[in-house]
């Protein structure tokens, strides 16, 4: 085309009667074999699906008439916009699920060979379809919990994060029954990107994945209902944590493809196998690659966000990004380890096994002393990145498989989890409902007042802590022999010595809730609130709670069906 | 010149980014530390390419640019609403997230 753009730009422009007017023509070289972008729609499908209902959903936003108050300058959005926007997103990521089910059963069915889309850009591969299927499914039961609100109307996001927490603007929007319906496409957005991650061909898209994925919860994460300042201030952490080690992740980036002239992952795979043992440019690259990757999934000591990030975001934000962002990214870390650098494990290993036991221990020390129960679950948080790292350092078929169930189970029961903690609300003297009752304190007998909570939520801890019957216990086997079988024994033994330490603090909440008595609301508990209680809501989130008991329990009765899954899954891959 | 300057160069840059994001405390100076990495990147992205000859690495600089600036959009609308709330913007004041 520019073979016929630009002799007429030149005539047009008067460049050719201009005494140096061609003297060095800037002709871009095509080359006659250019290829054709060939793009398989159907193994793309459920990231197409999820990012283009992100779209749909941002122009049903933007065209939604709002209606003008005049001296209030508030726009207040009709009742509806909440409903077709929860709807849009509940179903395309259902649909996106039952994609990525579609597209695993015929792998399995198959040889399960890699497609290779848009140029090699993305990777359509067993690896691919399980971590697309557990982020929709985790996506799924995330937004039930998101979409979620009490009795008298309360969701768990501001009625408008602009406004100034406090200011009368504020109070204005809160009682003209504001919503921030903004959530639903950025939790696409997010989704889409966490899905789109482990599927990346290139350094490019999973740069752009990366950031797809973590922009849209920086946001989320300073959007709470209640305390807004914390729920602020950990938007700012997360969002200046979460860049810097997206810069370290560009930089590796940046080196390996110094090292091997390449940005396509097979190539940069085929190129080290065939290097010498030690180029230090692509170790130093690999490395600070890993660096990235370890930041997202909240490994020691890359984990300072975890906590607070934790803490200050809403919490049905917290448990979505929990579950999500960690199954994702370490999508990737397999893919990284597993697919371009078999060969260079041995150089790696060093580094793998400090941040393992690292995060392993530090995450299970701190979390003995957390009196908040969102800040302790975000240490065991970043104790589980240790013991999935486990699994994934063991670079063997079953290490492999092993990391693939700890992922889904985690993630469910975390979503579980963390739903829980978001229907258990403040109760102050006069009977006001307020903000989620976090502090451990606050939630001492809880048994009593909402037993079915309580217990549930102990179904969730017992899982947490690797207790036999449920799905945590047979996910930390499979990674923990999976780490004797491979020559690791050291780490599986500091992973025993920490799940064993572990369960302590998941204890101490249980006898909190069933064998202390609540704590006298006006004594005790008159600066951190009042005492916590069920609340009641539409009913979505008991959907979702009721969901993951049924996978923590299914899966730590009969695990079988579910571990073979995966087992044919990662035999495929090697 | 060749291509080590500009790689010495980057590194140097990348440097002064990280160090500005751990020792500063306003948080709009520890964006720009973060930006600066960013763009250490791409110069090495660039030389990198130049060395190759092929174009990936100029194609991976026009993605870091466009994604730094989407970073931008999200992150000075963080800071501000921040800003708004407490009229600062040091990441260590009125820290209310601890142990």
């Amino acid at each position: 085309m520019s073979a016929v753009f630009l002799p007429a730009l030149t005539a047009l422009t008067g460049l050719a009667t201009h005494p140096r007017g061609l003297v060095d023509p800037v002709v871009p070289v095509v080359p006659a074999g250019a290829p054709e972008i060939d793009i398989d729609w159907s193994a793309l499908g459920p990231v197409v699906m999820v990012l283009g209902a992100a779209v749909a959903s941002t122009l049903i936003e933007a065209a939604a008439s709002r209606q003008k108050d005049k001296d209030q300058r508030l726009a207040v959005q009709p009742a509806y916009l909440r409903v077709i926007q929860a709807a849009v997103a509940l179903v395309s990521v259902a649909a996106a699920a039952l994609m990525a089910l579609q597209l695993a059963v015929k792998v399995h069915g198959e040889d399960g060979s890699a497609v290779l889309t848009a140029n090699g850009a993305v990777i359509v591969d067993p690896l691919t379809i399980y971590i697309q299927l557990a982020v929709a499914v985790c996506a799924l039961l995330g937004l039930f919990v998101i979409a979620d609100r009490t009795v008298q109307g309360d969701d768990a996001f501001a009625p408008q994060a602009s406004a100034v927490p406090g200011s009368d603007y504020e109070n204005k929007a809160r009682r003209r029954g504001m919503t921030q319906t903004d959530v639903y496409p950025l939790v696409l957005f997010a989704t889409g990107g966490m899905m789109l991650f482990p599927a990346a061909g290139d350094l490019i898209t999973m740069f752009v994945a990366l950031e797809v994925l973590s922009l849209p919860l920086y946001l989320l994460a300073g959007m709470a209902r209640h305390r807004r300042l914390l729920s602020q201030e950990a938007s700012l952490k997360y969002f200046l944590l979460g860049a810097f080690g997206s810069a370290f992740f560009l930089f590796g980036g940046a080196w390996v493809y110094g090292a091997t002239g390449s940005l396509k992952l097979l190539e940069i795979g085929a190129a080290v196998s065939g290097a010498t043992p030690l180029d230090p440019i692509l170790l130093v690259g690999l490395v600070l690659i890993l660096v990235g990757l370890f930041f997202k999934v909240g490994a020691v000591p890359f984990h300072s966000w975890t906590p607070d990030v934790y803490q200050g975001s809403p919490t049905p934000i917290t448990g979505f990004m929990a579950a999500c962002t960690k199954i994702a990214a370490f999508g990737v870390l397999l893919r990284v380890l597993y697919a371009v650098v078999p060969g260079l494990t041995w150089d790696l290993e060093p580094v793998l096994w400090t941040v393992s036991v690292l995060t392993m221990v530090v995450g299970t020390v701190i979390g003995l002393v957390q009196k908040d129960v969102k800040r302790m679950l975000a240490y065991s948080a970043i104790a589980h990145a240790g013991f999935i790292l486990t699994g994934v350092t063991s670079m063997s078929a079953d290490g492999l498989s092993g990391s693939l169930f700890y992922l889904f189970t985690y993630g469910v029961a975390t979503i579980g989890g963390f739903g829980v903690i978001a229907l258990v609300r403040e109760v102050d003297s006069d009977g006001h409902l307020r903000g989620e009752a976090t502090g451990l304190d606050q939630w001492r007998g809880l048994g009593k007042r909402s037993p079915v909570l309580a217990g549930t939520f102990a179904i969730f801890l017992l899982s947490f802590a690797g207790i036999p019957l449920t799905s945590g216990f047979v996910a930390k086997f499979a990674v923990f022999g999976a780490a004797f079988a491979s020559g690791a024994s050291p780490l599986a033994v500091v992973g025993l010595a920490c799940s064993a330490a572990a369960a302590f603090f998941y204890a101490r909440v249980i006898v909190a809730m069933f064998f202390e008595e609540a704590p006298d609301a006006t004594g005790q508990l008159a600066e951190s609130g009042g005492i916590g209680i069920g609340v009641r809501t539409l009913g979505l989130t008991q959907i979702a709670i009721g969901v993951s008991l049924a996978f923590t329990l299914v899966l730590g009765i009969v695990p079988g069906w579910f571990l073979s899954f995966t087992e044919g899954l990662s035999r495929l891959l090697s | 010149m060749t291509v080590s300057a500009y790689l010495i160069l980057a590194s140097v840059l990348f440097t002064i980014g990280t160090v500005t994001v751990m020792v500063r405390r306003n948080s709009i100076i520890v964006f720009m530390g973060v930006e600066l990495m960013l763009n250490a990147a791409n110069l090495a992205f660039l030389a990198f390419a130049r060395m190759w000859g092929n174009v990936d690495g100029q194609l991976a600089a026009f993605f870091v640019m466009v994604v730094a600036a989407a970073e931008v959009v999200v992150g000075l609308a963080i800071i501000v609403s921040l800003f708004r709330t407490r009229r600062t913007v040091s990441v260590d004041d009125e820290n209310l997230l601890r142990h």
